[in-house]
């Protein structure tokens, strides 16, 4: 069954779309949408990484977000730069190495378009059991840090003083969103990556009201857009990341129109 | 009243950030059934005194001994209230630990916001914002409340009651409770002790002392 590349890219996206969407959700809340532009930038480093030593490439890119992590943090504390300006510098930084380590690597220029956007041939079912066992990991962890970051997410002082380690949590969200992207890295590339995470939780805000049920929803709605957008790449023969997102980006529009006063106007022309 | 007795103790504690002392020298013993409030004007210190009670800041110099088994309830001085996270008003009284539906009601209808329990929590005005905030702390029955300007956007009027709701925590609960104010005279005819701060204790007493002085 799973000699089918269609199917194999079906589950592998799903897979990846419904951790992607809870901790999506606090991406949004957290304001770390440009932190994970920044790792997903520094996958491309890992890339490189991986060729010049010749090592597995989801090791790689995940060992090297992992030091940029620890970078971000103990530039963090020296406080002199906002958290803003450093991820700007070494989001760019290490795209611009790579693309320079890269560039003795000839061989390798011709697919980096697939590093960038993914692709949806390459899936193995190597792939698909990393993607399933790192989602499954990333979904459990998450729930054991969902109290914690919640309440971060309104005051870390407040978590603080009432016993729950929120830097910890913060700290283990972003190895465990340093993880997904590894891992997610082929199917929609280093550069569409946190359009998965953000699109669902953006959709899921308006239609729910704890966040629990917003963490669900963008599950559901990312498994959704990966479903219709893999349909589509199939379909209209387009690339299958850039597919997925654009469907994600649609029901992002959807969930923008105003449902309450279509329903008037409808029972306006009933009656 | 021995240190073994007190729920936090602070011995000699001072902060330093940066290269500045933000407080000095702060000797506190906080006791079970005993309102504490400190007061100051900006940036005398007595936010991060409180946060060195609440284990937020370790102290630079000087020690901190708190109850290990301590729970604390913790109002603080400012939230980010963010749109994009939906919040509820009974989600809320459950943030940083499970309440029950009936303790999360009886907190609500104490400060009068039983009926917005559905409210999301970004509509709230900052007063209602305040009381929702002070209900949660109590609802989790703490040891040691710490409450850091709880009057902001509450009414004039209101405040008299506010002040006996709190009074009324420490009696039903035998909690300690640290108030920090600027509001001197409401918070005076409540409080034990009071701690006037000016990066260092200035002046620490009981009430009638201090009105005498």
């Amino acid at each position: 069954m799973l000699d089918n590349f269609f199917l194999r890219a079906l589950i592998g996206c799903v897979g990846i779309t419904l951790a992607a969407g809870p901790l999506g959700c606090i991406v949004v809340w957290q304001r770390m949408a440009y932190f994970g532009d920044t790792i997903a930038h520094s996958a491309l480093l890992g890339v490189a990484v991986a060729f010049i030593f010749r090592i597995n490439m989801t090791l790689s890119v995940f060992i090297v977000m992992f030091m940029l992590v620890v970078i971000l943090l103990l530039l963090q504390r020296r406080q002199s730069l906002s958290s803003d300006s450093l991820l700007g510098i070494l989001s760019h930084s290490s795209l611009a190495i790579s693309l320079t380590i890269l560039s003795f690597l000839p061989w390798v220029r011709q697919d980096l378009s697939v590093y960038l956007f993914g692709d949806i041939l390459s899936i193995s079912k190597l792939d698909l059991l990393f993607i399933w066992a790192g989602g499954i990991t990333a979904l459990l962890t998450l729930i054991r840090l969902w109290q914690p970051l919640i309440a971060a997410t309104i005051s870390t002082d407040l978590a603080q003083a009432e016993g729950l380690s929120p830097e910890r949590a913060k700290i283990a969200f972003m190895l465990l969103l340093a993880l997904i992207i590894a891992i997610a890295m082929k199917i929609v590339g280093i550069l569409l990556i946190t359009a998965l995470l953000i699109l669902p939780a953006a959709t899921a805000r308006r239609l729910s009201k704890t966040p629990e049920q917003m963490a669900v929803l963008s599950a559901v709605l990312g498994a959704l857009s990966a479903i219709s957008g893999l349909y589509l790449s199939a379909i209209a023969d387009t690339p299958s990341g850039p597919s997925v997102v654009v469907a994600g980006f649609v029901m992002f529009l959807v969930s923008l129109l105003p449902f309450s006063q279509i329903k008037k106007i409808g029972q306006m022309i009933k009656s | 009243m021995t240190a073994s007795q007190s729920l936090v103790s602070l011995c000699k504690a001072g902060v330093k950030r940066n290269g500045r002392w933000l407080v000095r020298n702060i000797n506190l013993d906080i006791m079970r059934g005993e309102i504490i409030t400190l007061i100051g004007s900006n940036g005398s210190g007595k936010t991060s005194t409180a946060k060195m009670v609440l284990g937020i800041l370790s102290p630079t110099e000087g020690k901190i001994k708190q109850d290990p088994n301590i729970k604390i309830g913790y109002v603080p001085q400012k939230l980010n209230i963010d749109h994009a996270l939906p919040l509820s008003v009974a989600r809320m009284m459950e943030l940083t630990e499970p309440i029950g539906h009936d303790a999360a009601g009886q907190a609500l209808a104490e400060v009068g916001m039983l009926h917005m329990r559905n409210a999301e929590i970004s509509t709230l005005s900052g007063g209602e914002l305040q009381r929702i905030l002070l209900a949660r702390a109590r609802a989790r029955k703490p040891d040691l409340l710490v409450l850091d300007e709880p009057m902001q956007g509450i009414d004039f009027s209101a405040k008299d009651a506010f002040y006996c709701l709190i009074s009324a925590y420490r009696d039903r609960l035998n909690c300690g409770i640290l108030l920090i104010s600027h509001d001197l005279h409401i918070v005076m005819p409540i409080s034990d002790r009071v701690l006037c701060l000016n990066g260092h204790i200035c002046y620490s007493g009981k009430l009638q002392d201090i009105a005498t002085s």
